[in-house]
């Protein structure tokens, strides 16, 4: 039997601290269905991903019974779509295939629309990026992600060039809903195969046939756990929120294998990165406060989200049989109830921010900038971001939206998870001459690290 | 399935008596209890076997919540594995 105490403890970060499982990611490999034919490609990628996933929102919705414990989103991860529509070439079609796959399913997104361009496009990636305007605004759930660097690699401008653009098209073409289009498109530096968060999402090639990746999120625990001891040094704080993530872990862990034994597929990776949400009590930001910060952007923030970042991922791994994905914290702006509060009152900005994904998970994240931000700065902004990946050897991402119509001191409201966002000024000194040389920054030196 | 049945809520005259009738009711079979007052809570915990239960395992919470619904308090039932994985290594 339990000591009281430790059921009320669970039942009390259920209940009360938004301890949630986020997501349970499907993952899934396309490669079976590519055909140079576009009808049976698309007919292929229906019929798997509609017979593969038939039962996982059901499966969920028992498990939730099961144990009392909310999923928040269930979700299918594929193959880049890249890869697999680049015989056929039919890509739009394939995005809108996925949709209404996930559609029919009842899945909250479905990730994957997806290209690996960190070295070099081929010619068919390169039509294909040219595609992820029209396919993010034709299609709801559909959700994209680009590797344009890598640490082995190198970073490819020429792509990041693209997609500059590709943001800024998004943007104009999904500007009746402030240019939400754009939360659906990150752009990655070191992008993982088995992450089961949105918007990155996508089935690697190096994974196998089927597996069911879990995304575990609780900052409402951290928070609570830490301000209920104020007298703690940081050592202490450090291994408190070590035993919080374990905590954390270990019910992603349960939800992911009892997924994928209901479901009859592999145990895939448990992602144990604290996501924030909108909601009070959910937030990444007011961890860092609660450790000792007035507010989050203050000098000290970057070394907080360090130790808490690295101290997730000690708690985590050994809560887990597999620890995979980004695993640590996720610092969106609009998802993140402190975060909101800081931006408001200019409090933070994207310098810091940027500074801040250099000991994090992820970069600069669900941002929102003025509509006239040029499509240079912003391939300019991703530049900077694949930097800080490339150089230090870890996953660094870019999802912003240049708000069509919106300047600073204005605020979009992207509804529930995604929340509000206050437009945040940027640099608009012009990096466009940068940009516009195209080309590829070779793959950095290992060695001489200083 | 063993599962942790647990009550929380204003201490009132029947709590106990609601939730192990039903219980009984649906041939689940009460292995351990204990109650306490937690910040001024009512709690009462409950270990139980619901292998010869005669609704399906993941109905008990639906019925025990209806069968306490006027006393005012919260109950889950929920799967052992959850604590085991959460509060042991």
């Amino acid at each position: 039997m339990f000591t009281d105490n430790e059921i009320i403890e669970t039942i009390d970060m259920l209940d009360n601290r938004h301890l949630d499982v986020r997501t349970v990611t499907l993952s899934m490999s396309l490669t079976d269905c590519i055909s140079d034919d576009s009808a049976r490609c698309n007919a292929a990628v229906y019929d798997k991903i509609t017979k593969y996933a038939e039962r996982l929102v059901p499966v969920c919705a028992m498990l939730e019974t099961r144990y009392g414990v909310k999923i928040v989103n269930k979700r299918i991860a594929v193959t880049p779509i890249s890869i697999v529509g680049a015989a056929c070439g039919d890509y739009i079609g394939l995005a809108k295939t996925l949709d209404r796959a996930g559609k029919t399913l009842g899945v909250d997104f479905i990730g994957g629309y997806s290209a690996l361009v960190q070295k070099s496009a081929t010619k068919k990636e390169t039509e294909f990026l040219k595609t992820l305007p029209e396919a993010l605004s034709t299609t709801d759930i559909v959700c994209s992600s680009v590797n344009v660097a890598s640490t082995k690699a190198g970073m490819n401008l020429d792509a990041i060039k693209l997609l500059g653009e590709a943001i800024k098209d998004l943007a104009y073409r999904t500007r009746k809903t402030d240019s939400f289009g754009c939360g659906k498109l990150v752009v990655f530096c070191n992008a993982v195969d088995d992450n089961p968060f949105m918007a990155g999402a996508f089935t690697g090639l190096t994974e196998g046939e089927c597996a069911v990746n879990v995304g575990v999120s609780g900052p409402g625990v951290v928070e609570y756990e830490i301000n209920k001891h104020p007298d703690y040094d940081i050592t202490k704080i450090c291994e408190l929120i070590k035993r919080t993530a374990f905590k954390i872990t270990r019910l992603g862990q349960l939800i992911g294998s009892a997924a994928a034994d209901e479901l009859g597929f592999d145990k895939g990776v448990v992602d144990l990165s604290l996501a924030p949400t909108p909601a009070v009590g959910d937030s990444v930001a007011r961890i860092l406060e609660s450790i000792g910060l007035e507010r989050v952007g203050a000098c000290g923030t970057t070394a907080a989200l360090a130790l808490l970042n690295d101290a997730v991922k000690k708690g985590g791994v050994m809560a887990s049989a597999r620890v995979g994905g980004l695993s640590g914290a996720f610092i969106p702006v609009s998802e993140d109830a402190g975060m909101i509060e800081a931006a408001r009152l200019g409090a933070i900005n994207i310098e810091k921010l940027e500074a801040m994904t250099a000991v994090c998970s992820v970069g600069l994240d669900m941002i929102a900038v003025p509509g006239d931000t040029s499509a240079a700065v912003i391939s300019a902004m991703i530049a900077d971001e694949c930097a800080i990946g490339m150089i230090n050897g870890k996953t660094t991402a870019v999802r912003v939206i240049p708000v069509y119509g919106k300047t600073v001191g204005d605020e979009v409201n992207f509804g529930g998870l995604f929340g509000t966002a206050p437009i945040m000024r940027v640099n608009t000194a012009d990096p466009s001459k940068f940009i516009d040389r195209g080309g590829a920054i070779p793959a950095p030196i290992h060695s001489f690290k200083n | 399935m063993k599962a942790v049945v647990s009550v929380i809520g204003k201490d009132k005259t029947g709590i106990i008596a609601a939730v192990s009738a039903e219980l009984a009711k649906l041939k689940v079979n009460i292995e351990d209890i204990s109650q306490t007052i937690l910040q001024d809570n009512f709690v009462m915990i409950m270990l139980v076997d619901a292998t010869d239960a005669n609704v399906p395992p993941d109905t008990l919470s639906d019925r025990l919540c209806k069968a306490t619904e006027k006393l005012g308090v919260v109950v889950h039932v929920q799967h052992e594995d959850l604590f085991n994985a959460m509060q042991r290594v």
